[in-house]
């Protein structure tokens, strides 16, 4: 399923090509990230962590899932916020615990 | 990582050869554990582990894990175990191989947790919070994360997006790996006195019902990136294999395709059809009712579909809010997007339903009994070759405990074997045989540019399976006619692999996928067509053979493909008892 990379946040740093399980994230030949072929992406949202500055979104294939509803990791030390929007805009928050050191 | 064109001719293939003690393919959750155990045993060995992607996020632990299914708690049996496990497999597992694997069963997950997964402790503080009987919930959303740590530090050789393609043979002997860098395009030989193959199980050999046009073609429950290269890779050299015709078909989350567990076990929510009716207490009670075999449970909602009764649901409207919120608190620990996909449907779950529906069949030695036939070290039947994990036949229910601790019963194994063993002699031919067989989609494309993508011909057999061999699409049933059918229809795309072309790296990892999954493929089918029996109806329909038939196929069916004949021979092991009891009750 596609990750939508918004390119103006996108700082080229390789994290999101370095971690996805399927070889699909590359930077092309403007040094932005891309995911060379959606239909291939298993949405483990791998990069959407990887990605430091916010410039890769998860989105259901529309086949599924309505537009737009988003999902947000924000990666802290041991623990994730995630903000999770549905498609008539209705919030919900949660703080999940990574590790426990 | 920079990323390399193609070579274009053989003599510009560049070469890393690399000597170790214990190679391990596949870097993923039993891999890692492996390579731990093995350093552990004796750090003066080197141990290589070779990985398709990167370590930190590969295989199915990729996005996280919400519970490990398998944990002993105290005042439970290894034989309590056994007994349950048997059950839920229909009666048919390795009992050796399922009581030396309970043995170290909680030896990795209490790492883990020393290491630093978060598990949810009961309110009294003591014990870790159960979910169903042998389930233990976690936080597990970095899991992978904090496993690749764990096996830096412990000194291993880590290789980073190495494709193994195939063994190094000596003989009938396994000594080591090749593989190719599907960033840098270089040809990695990898000689050992020991070889781990770790690389899971084989998903996207049938379609699923989700591959609308182009968007969600990998929308699918196990990791899609696991595609049975390490199936394919025995096969091709003659390894035993063991009960592929008990295929992994599961109940999901109808279109999202998503783990259920989390849900039906963790919230104890009732499965139900269109009617409302609690379908598992009563249509299906004299099965066994809640606690009926996994098979039967997934077979369910799919044969309510077939007689009229779909859709069915678990029921979600008597969770509270406060149990909603923490059901997504789990899913966000092993299948983030589901929570999106919910909020893609604006779905109030106290009104509407989770609906449920059959997953595409896989081949998954970790929730199933298929893979190598191995001894209670994990060696197989080739020396020199042990399997852990997911690849590894014999014992159902493993889990992501089991195949940690299969991980480090091989590892044991290999440490013992490599003692004192010099490294063997490479074939060059074999290794310029391989060069030619890896890049020859590349090859193809460069010298003639026209023939079959890998897609054309994954897609081919995904419709091929699904249509003939029993696939979600035709509610998991197949014949023997139909069977025949799907293997005219492989053999002619094993004929027609000379014809794949590939223009990257990327598209040559896509075309040995598909080979590798034609391997598979091929030796599923001979597996159903030899089972003239239904013994777990979903797993296994044979609706020729609708009835269980314990006088002939009480036992394993193996098969062996014989590389010189390229015939797929079959036979019979038979099923010895350890553990006293009747073996369909838990
Ligand atoms: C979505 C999902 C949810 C699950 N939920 C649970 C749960 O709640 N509880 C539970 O106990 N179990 C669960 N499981 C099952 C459990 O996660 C697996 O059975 C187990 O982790 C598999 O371990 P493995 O090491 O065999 O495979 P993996 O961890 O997948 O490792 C295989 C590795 O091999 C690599 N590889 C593959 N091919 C090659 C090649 N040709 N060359 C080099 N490397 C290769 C892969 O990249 C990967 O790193 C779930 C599985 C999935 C997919
Ligand atoms: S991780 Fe983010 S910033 Fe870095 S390359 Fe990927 S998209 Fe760009
Ligand atoms: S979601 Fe996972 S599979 Fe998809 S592009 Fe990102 S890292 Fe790769």
């Amino acid at each position: 399923m596609p990750p939508v990379v918004y390119k103006e946040k996108c700082k080229s740093c390789g994290k999101c090509e370095e971690v996805c399980p399927g070889d699909l994230m590359e930077l092309a030949e403007d040094k932005k990230a891309v995911c060379r072929s959606a239909r291939d992406c298993w949405d483990c949202m791998a990069c959407v962590k990887a990605c430091q500055f916010d410039a890769i979104e998860t989105r259901i294939p529309y086949q599924l899932g309505y537009y737009p509803a988003k999902l947000i990791p924000k990666m802290r030390d041991k623990e994730i916020e995630w903000t999770c929007i549905d498609i008539n805009g209705k919030v919900e928050k949660f703080l999940v615990k990574t590790y426990n050191k | 990582m920079p990323r390399a064109s193609l070579p274009n001719s053989a003599d510009k293939i560049e070469e890393v050869r690399i000597d170790t003690d214990i190679l391990i393919i596949g870097a993923g959750n039993a891999g890692c554990f492996a390579a731990i155990e093995a350093k552990r045993l004796n750090p003066d060995l080197k141990v290589t582990l070779m990985e398709k992607a990167h370590i930190d996020r590969s295989g199915c632990l990729a996005g996280g894990m919400d519970a490990i299914n398998t944990y002993i708690k105290k005042g439970r049996t290894i034989e309590d175990f056994v007994r349950w496990s048997r059950s839920q497999a229909g009666g048919l597992l390795r009992e050796d191989l399922t009581i030396t694997m309970a043995e170290v069963l909680n030896k990795p997950i209490e790492e883990w947790e020393d290491w630093g997964m978060p598990i949810k402790y009961e309110e009294d503080g003591e014990e870790y919070k159960t979910r169903g009987k042998w389930d233990i919930t976690i936080s597990g959303s970095e899991m992978k994360v904090i496993l690749a740590e764990k096996t830096r530090e412990c000194g291993c050789e880590i290789i980073n997006r190495v494709v193994a393609t195939n063994y190094l043979m000596d003989g009938e002997k396994v000594i080591g790996a090749i593989g190719f860098g599907v960033r840098d395009g270089k040809v990695y030989i990898i000689r050992a006195k020991a070889t781990i193959i770790a690389t899971g199980g084989a998903a996207g050999l049938y379609k699923p019902y989700q591959n609308d046009g182009n968007d969600s073609h990998h929308q699918l429950w196990y990791s899609p990136f696991n595609v049975g290269s390490g199936f394919a890779m025995g096969i091709r050299v003659g390894a035993e294999m063991t009960t592929f015709e008990m295929r992994w078909c599961a109940t999901r989350t109808k279109d999202f395709n998503g783990p259920i567990d989390t849900i039906s076990v963790g919230y104890k929510t009732p499965m139900i059809n269109c009617k409302g009716e609690q379908i598992l207490k009563t249509r299906y009670a004299h099965l066994g009712g809640d606690a009926a075999p996994r098979f039967i449970r997934a077979n369910l909602p799919m044969d309510e579909w077939r007689e009229g009764r779909g859709p069915c649901y678990v029921d979600t409207t008597n969770m509270t809010q406060e149990q909603i919120y923490d059901m997504k608190y789990d899913y966000l620990n092993e299948r983030p997007s589901y929570v999106l996909f919910l909020a893609g449907r604006a779905q109030d779950l106290q009104k509407d339903p989770i609906e449920i529906y059959g997953s595409d069949p896989y081949i998954v030695g970790g929730h199933t009994a298929s893979g190598y036939w191995v001894d209670v070290k994990r060696a197989t039947t080739l020396p020199g070759l042990y399997a852990c994990g997911d690849v590894a036949g014999g014992t159902p229910n493993k889990f992501v405990g089991g195949c940690a601790a299969e991980g480090l019963l091989s590892a044991r194994a290999a440490v013992e074997y490599v003692t004192g063993l010099e490294l063997a002699n490479i074939n060059e031919d074999q290794i310029a045989r391989e060069k030619d067989r890896i890049f020859a989609a590349g090859f193809r494309q460069a010298i003639v540019g026209d023939g079959v993508k890998p897609r054309e011909m994954e897609e081919r057999l995904q419709r091929l399976m699904d249509e003939y061999a029993g696939g979600v699409h035709q509610f998991f049933r197949m014949n023997k006619e139909g069977l025949e059918y799907a293997l005219r229809h492989i053999k002619i795309m094993k004929d027609q692999v000379k014809y794949l072309i590939a223009s990257d790296l990327h598209e040559l990892m896509d075309a040995h996928e598909i080979i590798d999954r034609l391997d598979v493929a091929e030796v599923l089918v001979h597996h159903l067509m030899y089972r003239e029996e239904t013994r777990w109806p979903g797993w296994q329909t044979r609706a020729d053979f609708p009835e269980k038939n314990d006088e002939k196929f009480d036992c394993f069916v193996n098969s062996r493909y014989n590389p010189e004949t390229g015939e797929v021979e079959m036979f019979t092991r038979p099923y010895e008892q350890i553990i006293p009891g009747d073996r369909l009750k838990a």
